[in-house]
């Protein structure tokens, strides 16, 4: 291995650095240095290992540089002489991204949108809101919410993840189940090529002109260029929301019970599925009344007025009560309402507290959830691994927590490949690789499994439409076999 | 001279179709059920793929939301098949066989997704492309291509979806679709307020769209000589919702003035007119659809009407403002600026065939967008084969 490449700590590779870029390492820096204000250029080792990762921690590689640009111009000035240099650049928002979507590689630079964060324009009578993509996505919704309006997709990492990423990974969270993902929520953005031309694609207006470049921009993991500015529908909040608990004797039957009450006419906002393990995790964390006997678990959530949300919880109950149900507990607080969802959100971090784990981003058809479980059940204990399963029971998204030993070179390497036929077993079942993460590195060798080759080399015909020197997040996505030869 | 109609048995055939023109650099326009033949230009093809053999619903899972058919099948089938389990396509497609007299045509589920179709509930539930989770297409080259799926979320690889709602047949032939469906609403009503002019009118929709109470549609009808402005928003709920929401609407909206309320059977004929355009159809001129931000409406209405004889109606809360004119290019013209001017854009849907081919614009024209949208499509269509010049390309 040359000198300074990163050595892979489990079996997803890396390209090798080109030595080109690393013997021009000091120019390249250089030529940065003159286009950004030098507290926003990043070369120390020590400064930049705080970037040498992201939420997908097994990996690492230290980048040649990061950049913190505080414009859309300073977007373009850095990413046309990139351009121009032949150097590889990897986006990033808040680095939550759980696939490696952001993770950097030796030879490409890092442009983060940290310092991009400000609110730009709101506009109540058009709901919108036009933002910096740097902003949190919970920020947009504090931003707005004193005049009871709200950003509808709720990723559970939304204290921390950008906008920018939320539309880079085309993002979800336990709402979309009555509001969308980020897909359904954004109407523009700006977008800076790798070029360095700046692009408005949509904009305030409910259609676009021309073709609808917008929806294949958002999911596209930063591949198509950077988006520094967003404009986001915002929506008045309901009068009131309220979850209930609800347990069960089996998956199955909590299963069943999701059926019958989407079948029913009643679209709650939220329904949220944890198994036993995730239960006993999470309670032992959030302390949030969870019922500790029951071998699955739903988190449902209704909106409306009070009376609205009596009678809806009322027929859900007596639903969940055909269906079985062991525990049947409803919030009668705002304070009670909190630490069930506090529960929920934390879910991912009370796991890390008694394990290290990866997590998975299937999703299936939601009439395969018994079959599925049972399979993740003997996948798992195949591999000799634990596995706590969470997820958004209402669209099918599964969170298997493959839990093992990060220190254990044979369970690290048995976790990845649990995690894989996993994944597999949801494409099997009629669902696909990534739900809401994004295939990043994790899954890019898996999306053959899910698509033919044909069917990639279209996909690869439109990157190349966008970035013709397939230099933005150039490792990510596609099979590494798919890279065109840059020699 | 009428162009001959190869009706493919299957998805393969029609492939090997396409995989022959694109060899012979034949080009091909795509035809459906007709109903939206009129729109953009008239189409410089040497033959036409129908999908009148490409129909049949694939999966249906009234559990799971999702519904899947083939291209060609028509869309009233689908929309019987759903009412009958009480579900719905979220957006309500909106049909302009009036408008566009065609009448006689059965629009399929192909035409309504390449067109991106959307009825007065867009504004709340999404656009058409907001439903369709996946689709299976023939690319120019004759190549078999899927993207999405059957499952709601699912973001693995780019969202070809969404880039073929919308694209008229010209990036891909779409021979099967899966939309997300919901339950229907069991009851609804609407709000009516008499007597606002547009700027009044696009601000009482714009509270009734900011209220908590899930307003989902909203029109500004503006007053035809001898009669009275109406604005008018709709409530769906279950039944026992309705009563609250419509009385706390309208004692937040008390500010605007009285209103009357239509019940089930009123609300659903007003918006099915909404949706089909009626209060333009039947009278001369060109029909334009213009898309601006909500709080711009009235004032490019105001400017539209100073540039001439024009009547116009707002739907989506002012964000989508119909419009009759007549067929002149200094008209085209003006109503072109004026969209831009508001930061919109302007679609012509019907007129006749040489003021189409002088006036009928899609997507941007010049600079580095225009760039993209060449490149967008040369990778889809390299021999430019389908439907050729329909958007003026």
């Amino acid at each position: 291995m040359a000198e300074g490449t990163p050595r892979p700590t489990t079996g997803i590779p890396m390209p090798p650095p080109d030595p080109r870029i690393m013997q021009r390492r000091e120019s390249i820096l250089d030529g940065l240095a003159r286009l950004v204000p030098a507290e926003n250029l990043i070369s120390s080792e020590d400064e930049c290992r705080a970037y040498e990762t992201d939420a997908f921690t097994a990996y690492r590689a230290m980048p040649l540089a990061v950049v913190l640009p505080e414009s859309t111009d300073e977007v373009a000035a850095v990413l046309r002489f990139l351009h121009r240099e032949n150097v590889p650049v990897v986006p990033r928002g808040a680095g939550t991204s759980l696939a490696g979507g952001a993770l950097p590689q030796a030879d490409a630079v890092v442009v983060g949108l940290a310092k991009m964060s400000k609110v730009l324009e709101l506009r109540f009578e058009d709901r919108i809101a036009r933002v910096q993509a740097g902003i949190t996505n919970l920020g947009i919704s504090g931003a707005v919410a004193h005049e009871r309006f709200f950003y509808a997709p709720d990723p559970s990492s939304q204290l921390a993840c950008t906008i920018a990423g939320n539309i880079a990974m085309n993002s979800g969270g336990a709402h979309c189940l009555k509001y969308g993902v980020t897909t359904n929520n954004i109407l523009g953005v700006r977008l800076v090529t790798m070029e360095g031309e700046i692009l408005d694609i949509g904009g305030d207006t409910m259609d676009a002109d021309g073709y609808d470049l917008l929806g294949i921009v958002i999911g596209s993991e930063g591949q198509f260029g950077i988006v520094t500015e967003a404009v986001v529908r915002i929506l008045p909040m309901a009068e009131g929301a309220r979850p209930m608990l609800v347990g069960f004797a089996s998956p199955e039957a909590a299963g069943r019970c999701v059926a019958t009450i989407i079948g029913s006419g009643i679209i709650p906002v939220a329904i949220e599925y944890m198994d036993k393990l995730a239960i006993e995790i999470t309670e032992g964390f959030a302390h949030a009344g969870y019922p500790l006997d029951a071998a699955a678990m739903l988190i449902i959530e209704v909106e409306g007025s009070n009376a609205e949300i009596e009678r809806l919880l009322g027929l859900i109950a007596a639903t969940a009560r055909e269906h079985g149900a062991t525990t049947i507990k409803v919030s009668t607080s705002e304070a009670e309402s909190a630490a069930i969802w506090k529960g929920r959100k934390s879910a991912f971090g009370a796991t890390g507290r008694i394990a290290d784990y990866i997590c998975m981003d299937g999703t299936i058809p939601t009439g395969q959830l018994p079959m599925v479980l049972t399979r993740i059940g003997e996948i798992t204990r195949a591999h000799g691994l634990r596995v706590a399963n969470v997820f958004h029971a209402g669209d099918g998204n599964l969170h298997p927590l493959v839990l093992y030993n990060v220190n254990d070179a044979d369970q690290r390497e048995k976790a990845e490949a649990c995690g894989f036929d996993i994944l597999r077993l949801c494409v099997e079942a009629g669902g696909c690789l990534t739900g809401e993460h994004g295939v990043g590195i994790e899954k890019r060798d898996l999306m053959r499994t899910q698509f033919n080759q044909t069917d990639l080399d279209q996909q690869k015909a439109l990157k190349l439409a966008f970035d013709p020197k397939w230099l933005l997040n150039p490792a990510k996505v596609f099979p590494l076999d798919m890279r065109p030869d840059r020699s | 001279m009428p162009e001959p109609v190869l009706h493919p048995a299957d998805e393969a055939e029609l492939a090997a179709i396409v995989a022959d023109a694109c060899a012979a650099r034949r080009s091909v326009a795509v035809a459906g059920g007709g109903s939206k033949a009129g729109i953009g230009r008239p189409a410089e093809t040497a033959a036409a793929i129908g999908t009148a053999r490409l129909t049949g619903v694939t999966l249906y899972e009234p559990a799971e939301m999702v519904i899947g058919a083939r291209a060609g099948t028509p869309l009233d089938e689908l929309t019987a098949l759903l009412d009958g389990k009480g579900q719905m396509l979220p957006f309500e497609p909106a049909d302009w066989r009036a408008l566009l007299g065609t009448e006689s045509s059965r629009p399929t589920l192909g035409g309504l997704a390449a067109a991106n179709l959307s009825g007065p509930r867009r504004i709340t539930a999404g656009a058409c492309r907001d439903s369709l989770i996946g689709v299976r297409f023939v690319n120019g080259k004759g190549e078999v291509i899927k993207s999405g799926g059957r499952v709601m979320k699912n973001v693995t690889g780019y969202d070809l979806t969404k880039l073929m709602a919308g694209s008229w047949g010209t990036l891909g032939i779409l021979t099967e679709l899966v939309f997300k469906v919901l339950p229907k609403p069991e009851a609804s009503a609407s709000l009516v307020w008499h007597g606002l002019d547009d700027d009044r009118a696009v601000a009482l929709m714009s509270a009734g769209l900011g209220s908590p109470f899930e307003v989902s549609a909203a029109a500004h009808l503006p007053a035809d000589p001898g009669g009275e402005a109406r604005t008018v928003l709709r409530l769906e709920n279950f039944r026992s919702s309705i009563a609250y929401r419509t009385e706390a609407l309208a004692r937040q909206l008390k500010r605007f003035g009285g209103c009357d309320v239509l019940d089930h059977q009123a609300c659903r004929a007003f918006w099915r007119q909404v949706g089909e355009v009626a209060p333009l159809a039947g009278r001369d001129g060109a029909v334009w659809r213009l898309s601006v931000a909500p709080s711009k409406a009235a004032a490019l209405g105001a400017e539209l009407r100073r540039r001439g004889e024009v009547k116009l109606f707002y739907d989506w809360g002012g964000g989508l403002v119909w419009l009759l004119a007549p067929e002149t290019a200094g008209m085209a013209e003006a109503i072109e600026a004026a969209s831009r001017v508001q930061g919109g854009h302007a679609l012509l849907v019907r007129a006749g065939a040489d003021f189409r081919v002088s006036a009928f614009r899609f997507g941007p024209q010049e600079g580095p967008l225009a760039g993209l949208h060449a490149r967008v499509k040369q990778t889809f269509d390299p021999a430019h084969i389908l439907n050729t010049g329909r958007l003026g390309a």
